[in-house]
């Protein structure tokens, strides 16, 4: 099958200013686009050609695996905000997360400080483990918590591509925005 | 983007670099040496060797400020900052965090160096082609210059996500040897000494070429220094 580049989930200028409409034309227009683009250059005529994108995910290694696993982790990350996000979580995810980092303030300091001393490009996740409980996960490059069998239910993207533009090298200042615009509806309907 | 934006984010930025390695900025002490002289936690940020618009217009000044002034100088910091923790357990004799101050140290250390060796890669008066004793050694190890041209710019364009592409020289078979290395210290191989190296993190091109990649690599043999290289080379097969 071929895969398509995805709709953002809103109108490229409706998380400015914390993330510009210029940055959207660059991260989704053009490095996930690329990433579409090559993952179904490459598994043309392979075993990888009739796969869900998961199972790409999950069988694949080297460029596929890479290809597939960042077009996952974008449409998973543009899923992760909205116009209408921040805030706190509600309902059985506050719950969650209060019972496995001991208050909603202290998981935030963590999940900034995962997102903030990742070395090089990669990503931030707060993930649902198999045994149930929730934890702050970095995955480097195009890695992802779906190899481990782990359940995201939202991420942060710091590769440099995702802030250069409106942050410069302050990756910091970037994460600090995004709490005003991370998407906790999707992250509960993900929690299940 | 305004230009007024660019500046509110870059005067706001010094806090951030800081705090992106989770450390405090060390001001290093006045020293007519930049070196640090061996001393721990004293590594001092070198100056560019060349004003931040000299490489226009294939890299532009904006980038080169902040490359410098911010993201080397993090490194910088970030690699004293191990090196005193680490001093500190020893004193202590407490390893229980060895192993994070170690990576810290690597990532840190090895961008700090390596900034330092790209600078020297480049200059206004760079670009052309290199000089016999160079060209022969690189006809040697590659084949021809445009092998050789052609080969580390595909490794450059090729590197995953954020790194490196390296020329290095090879004491084995005192031959020159081209590497990738990502982020800073990953896939390094040993018994070699680099001379040349290309920065291909995002941020070394973002604000002029965004995801174009290769148009930035394309343009780097336009500022190429083959003097520098060749004295580092020199330098080199002199100390063995």
């Amino acid at each position: 099958m071929s895969f398509k580049l995805p709709e953002l989930p809103f109108p490229k200028d409706a998380l400015k200013p914390i993330i510009s409409e210029e940055t959207f034309e660059y991260h989704h227009g053009k490095h996930h686009q690329t990433y579409v683009n090559n993952l179904n250059n490459l598994i043309a005529g392979t075993e990888f050609e009739s796969m869900s994108l998961e199972e790409i995910i999950k069988k694949s290694s080297g460029g596929i695996f890479n290809n597939a696993a960042q077009h996952w982790n974008h449409t998973f990350f543009w899923n992760s905000m909205s116009p209408n996000g921040g805030g706190t979580p509600t309902d059985k995810l506050l719950e969650e997360i209060n019972k496995n980092f001991g208050s909603f303030e202290s998981f935030k300091e963590q999940f900034s400080k995962a997102a903030a001393t990742l070395f090089g490009s990669g990503w931030a996740w707060l993930v649902k483990n198999p045994d149930g409980s929730l934890s702050i996960e970095q995955t480097s490059n195009a890695g992802t918590p779906l190899t481990d069998n782990k359940t995201p239910l939202i991420t942060i993207d710091v590769w440099e591509h995702a802030y250069y533009i409106d942050y410069r090298n302050a990756r910091p200042q970037f994460i600090d925005r995004f709490w005003e615009i991370v998407n906790w509806d999707f992250a509960l309907r993900n929690l299940g | 983007m305004d230009e007024k934006r660019r500046n509110i984010i870059l005067n706001t930025g010094i806090i951030g670099s800081a705090m992106i390695l989770g450390t405090n900025i060390i001001t290093p002490k006045a020293s007519a040496n930049p070196q640090n002289q061996g001393q721990i936690g004293k590594h001092q940020l070198p100056p560019l060797p060349y004003p931040t618009n000299a490489l226009e217009p294939y890299i532009d000044a904006r980038t080169l400020e902040l490359h410098h002034g911010k993201h080397h100088k993090a490194y910088v910091d970030g690699l004293n900052k191990a090196e005193l923790e680490l001093e500190k357990a020893r004193e202590n004799n407490d390893f229980s965090l060895i192993q994070h101050w170690s990576k810290q140290a690597a990532f840190h250390g090895a961008g700090a160096y390596l900034h330092g060796l790209y600078w020297e890669s480049m200059s206004p008066n760079g670009g052309g082609i290199p000089s016999d004793k160079l060209g022969n050694l690189i006809e040697k190890s590659f084949g021809s210059i445009n092998s050789f041209k052609a080969h580390f710019a595909a490794a450059a364009k090729a590197v995953e996500a954020s790194g490196w592409a390296l020329l290095a020289y090879r004491y084995s078979d005192k031959s020159l040897y081209i590497f990738q290395v990502e982020n800073h210290q990953k896939l390094s191989p040993w018994n070699v000494a680099p001379i040349m190296c290309i920065d291909v993190w995002e941020h070394a091109y973002y604000l002029k070429y965004q995801n174009k990649r290769a148009d930035y690599v394309d343009g780097f043999w336009n500022v190429i220094n083959w003097k520098g290289i060749e004295n580092k080379l020199n330098n080199i097969i002199k100390e063995g």
